[in-house]
C-alpha cells in the first residue's frame, strides 16, 4: 500500500473511532471533544484528497467556530465533570437508522464508482475561485442570500419582546441600588448560593 | 521561489524544516519575553531582572531559561476533581496551534518551511483551535474561576477572530493572492497614488484592527480580562503549575511573535527594507538573503511586541461589555469597510 493510501486509511480509521466515542461518551463535554478529532479526521481526508482550500475550511469553521459554540453553550448551561446519566430513550431505533443509512451509502457508493480509478490533483484555491464565482456564481449569491436572511430571522426572534432595546446607561451606584427592586421573599433560595434579598456588598 | 530549507532527500528536508520551526518556536518567545521582563520594567521605574545571565552576559538575559527550569522542577499538580485526560491535554491543544502557523510564515527570502498556496487562510484557521485548549482548560479543572475565564476568553475570541479574518481578506484582495509569499512580494512593487507603499499605508485601518484584534486573541492586557487577577484569579490558568502553566505562558509570548510576524507579513512589507524596492536582495546570494531577510523581519517583529508590551504598561483593562462593543461595533464595521475600500482601489486604480 502506498503512502497516501495508508495516510487516508489512518485519517478515515481516526475519524471512525471519533465518531464512535462522540455517541458513546458517557459525558457531553466529553463527546464535543471526539466531535473535535472526528471533525480533524475529515479535514485530514480532504486533504489527501487534494481538496486543501476545503480542509482549511473545514478547521476554521467546524473546530474554530461550531465547535467552540457547542462547547461555550454546554459550559453556559450544565457541563459536571464526571459521567452523566443517559436519558435517551432512542438509542437502538438511533442505532438502527444510523446502521442502515451508513450501508445505504457505502452501497450506493460502491454501486456508482465501484473499481473505478480517480486520478487524484491538487485544486487550487484560484481554481476553487473560479468555479465557484463564474460557473456557479447564482447558487453562490442565493446561498448568500439565504444565509442573510436566515441570520436576519435568528436576530428578530432573540429580540421578540415590544421595545427592548439597549439598556439605559447606569447611574451612579446608589440610584441603581435605590431603583432595584426588593428581592421576592418567598424565592427558594439556592443551595451554596447567596442569600436572596441581600446585594453583593450591601453588608 | 523555494525554501533554502530544501535538499534532494525529503527525508532529511523534513527534519531539517521541523528543527528550525521547533528551535525558533521555542527560542523566539525568549528574545521576546526578556524585552518585556526589561521594557515593562524601564516603564515602572524599576531595573527588571538583572542578575541571572548567561555565561559573562549579566544583566537578566538568562532569567526566562531559569524560569523554565524553575517550571521543569515543580509538581505536576492535577486536581482530585479536575477531569485528568482533558485537563493534561488542554495546554498542547493551546500550544500547537501556534507551532502549526510558524510553519507558514515567510522569514526572509527562501527563509520559511512550507510556502502554502493558501497559507492565509491555513495560518487564521490553526490560530482559531487554540480557544478549544483554554475551554478545556477552563471546563476540566473543576474550579469556577477556571470555567469564568475560559467562558470569558471563549467569548473574546469569538468576538475578536472576525476583525482578524476580514483584516486578513482585504490584504489577499490587495496582493491578489492567499500565499503569504506571494503577499510580501506583492508589497515589493505596491503603490499608492505613484508612491510606492506597503499595504500598511492604503490599509492602514486593516493594520490597527489586525493589531489590536491580536492583541485580544492573545489576551494581553488591555484586553487580559479572561485571565483578570483580580476579579477571577487567574482564569483558566488558576489550576494549573509546572511544566503546563509554562506551556500557557510559552504559547502566549510564541503567539505574540506568530501575530507580529503575521502583521509584519501582511501591513508591513515582510523582510523589505525600503518600500517599492527589492533592494538590495537582488545583489545578494541566497544564504545572505534569507539571512538579512530573517533579520530584518525579526526587527518589526520586536517592535510590534515591544508597542504590545508598551500598551500592556499603558492601558487599564477593558470591561466584558466595552470588550464586545469595540469588537462588534467598531472593529468588525472597520473591517468591512476596508475590504470595501480595498476592492474600489483595486478596479479603479
Amino acid at each position: 500500500m502506498a503512502a497516501p493510501e495508508l495516510f487516508m486509511l489512518s485519517a478515515l480509521v481516526v475519524g471512525g473511532a471519533a465518531s464512535l466515542l462522540v455517541v458513546t461518551a458517557r459525558n457531553v463535554v466529553h463527546a464535543a471533544l471526539f466531535l473535535v478529532v472526528a471533525l480533524v479526521s475529515v479535514a485530514a481526508s480532504f486533504l489527501w484528497l487534494g481538496a486543501e482550500f476545503l480542509a482549511w475550511a473545514q478547521v476554521l469553521v467546524y473546530v474554530g467556530a461550531v465547535i467552540v459554540l457547542i462547547l461555550f453553550g454546554l459550559m453556559l448551561t450544565r457541563a459536571p465533570i464526571g459521567p452523566m446519566a443517559q436519558h435517551n430513550e432512542n438509542r437502538k431505533l438511533a442505532a438502527i437508522v444510523a446502521v442502515a443509512l451508513f450501508a445505504l451509502l457505502t452501497g450506493l457508493n460502491v454501486a456508482s464508482f465501484g473499481g473505478e480509478t480517480i486520478e487524484l490533483r491538487t485544486t487550487g484555491a484560484g481554481q476553487l475561485g473560479e468555479v465557484l464565482y463564474l460557473q456557479w456564481a447564482f447558487p453562490f449569491v442565493v446561498l448568500g442570500f439565504l444565509l442573510t436572511v436566515s441570520l436576519i430571522g435568528a436576530l428578530v426572534l432573540a429580540r421578540r419582546e415590544e421595545g427592548e432595546g439597549p439598556l439605559p446607561d447606569p447611574g451612579p451606584h446608589e440610584e441603581i441600588a435605590a431603583a432595584r427592586e426588593p428581592a421576592p421573599t418567598d424565592a427558594t433560595p439556592i443551595p451554596g448560593g447567596p442569600t436572596p434579598g441581600r446585594e453583593i456588598g450591601s453588608r | 521561489m523555494e525554501s533554502i530549507l530544501t535538499f534532494d532527500s525529503l527525508g532529511f528536508t523534513l527534519a531539517v524544516k521541523l528543527v528550525a520551526v521547533v528551535a525558533f518556536f521555542l527560542l523566539a518567545p525568549l528574545v521576546v519575553g526578556y524585552m518585556e521582563h526589561k521594557v515593562l520594567g524601564d516603564m515602572q521605574s524599576r531595573v527588571g531582572p538583572y542578575e541571572a545571565g548567561i555565561g559573562p552576559v549579566k544583566f537578566g538575559v538568562g532569567q526566562l531559561v531559569a524560569d523554565g527550569a524553575k517550571f521543569i522542577q515543580k509538581e505536576d499538580i492535577i486536581p482530585r476533581a479536575a477531569d485528568k485526560w482533558v485537563f493534561a491535554a488542554a495546554p498542547a491543544v493551546a500550544l500547537v496551534p501556534t507551532l502549526l502557523i510558524l510553519v507558514v510564515v515567510p522569514f526572509g527570502p527562501g527563509a520559511w518551511a512550507e510556502n502554502l498556496d493558501v497559507g492565509l487562510f491555513f495560518a487564521l484557521a490553526a490560530s482559531g483551535v487554540t480557544v478549544i485548549g483554554i475551554l478545556m482548560a477552563g471546563w476540566a479543572s473543576a474550579n469556577k474561576y477556571s470555567l469564568m475565564g475560559g467562558l470569558r476568553d471563549a467569548a473574546q475570541l469569538i468576538a475578536y477572530e472576525l476583525p482578524l479574518v476580514l483584516a486578513g481578506a482585504a490584504v489577499a484582495l490587495q496582493a491578489g493572492s492567499l500565499s503569504l509569499v506571494d503577499i510580501v512580494q506583492a508589497q515589493g512593487s505596491a503603490s499608492l497614488l505613484g508612491l510606492p507603499v506597503w499595504f500598511g499605508i492604503p490599509q492602514i485601518a486593516g493594520l490597527a484592527l489586525f493589531f489590536v484584534a491580536a492583541m485580544a486573541e492573545l489576551n494581553r492586557p488591555p484586553f487580559d480580562m479572561p485571565i483578570a487577577d483580580s476579579e477571577i484569579i487567574f482564569g483558566h490558568m488558576t489550576e494549573y503549575t509546572g511544566i503546563r502553566y509554562a506551556m500557557f505562558m510559552l504559547s502566549e509570548y510564541a503567539g505574540m511573535v506568530v501575530l507580529s510576524a503575521l502583521a509584519v507579513v501582511l501591513f508591513l512589507g515582510g523582510w523589505y527594507i525600503v518600500p517599492g524596492t527589492t533592494w538590495p536582495y537582488e545583489q545578494l546570494g541566497p544564504a545572505a538573503s534569507a539571512l538579512l531577510g530573517f533579520g530584518v523581519t525579526m526587527g518589526k517583529i520586536i517592535i510590534l511586541a515591544f508597542l504590545m508590551v508598551w500598551a500592556r504598561a499603558t492601558l487599564p483593562r477593558l470591561r466584558e461589555d466595552q470588550l464586545q462593543t469595540m469588537a462588534w461595533m467598531v472593529l468588525i464595521p472597520l473591517a468591512l469597510a476596508q475590504i470595501v475600500v480595498v476592492g474600489v482601489l483595486e478596479v479603479v486604480a
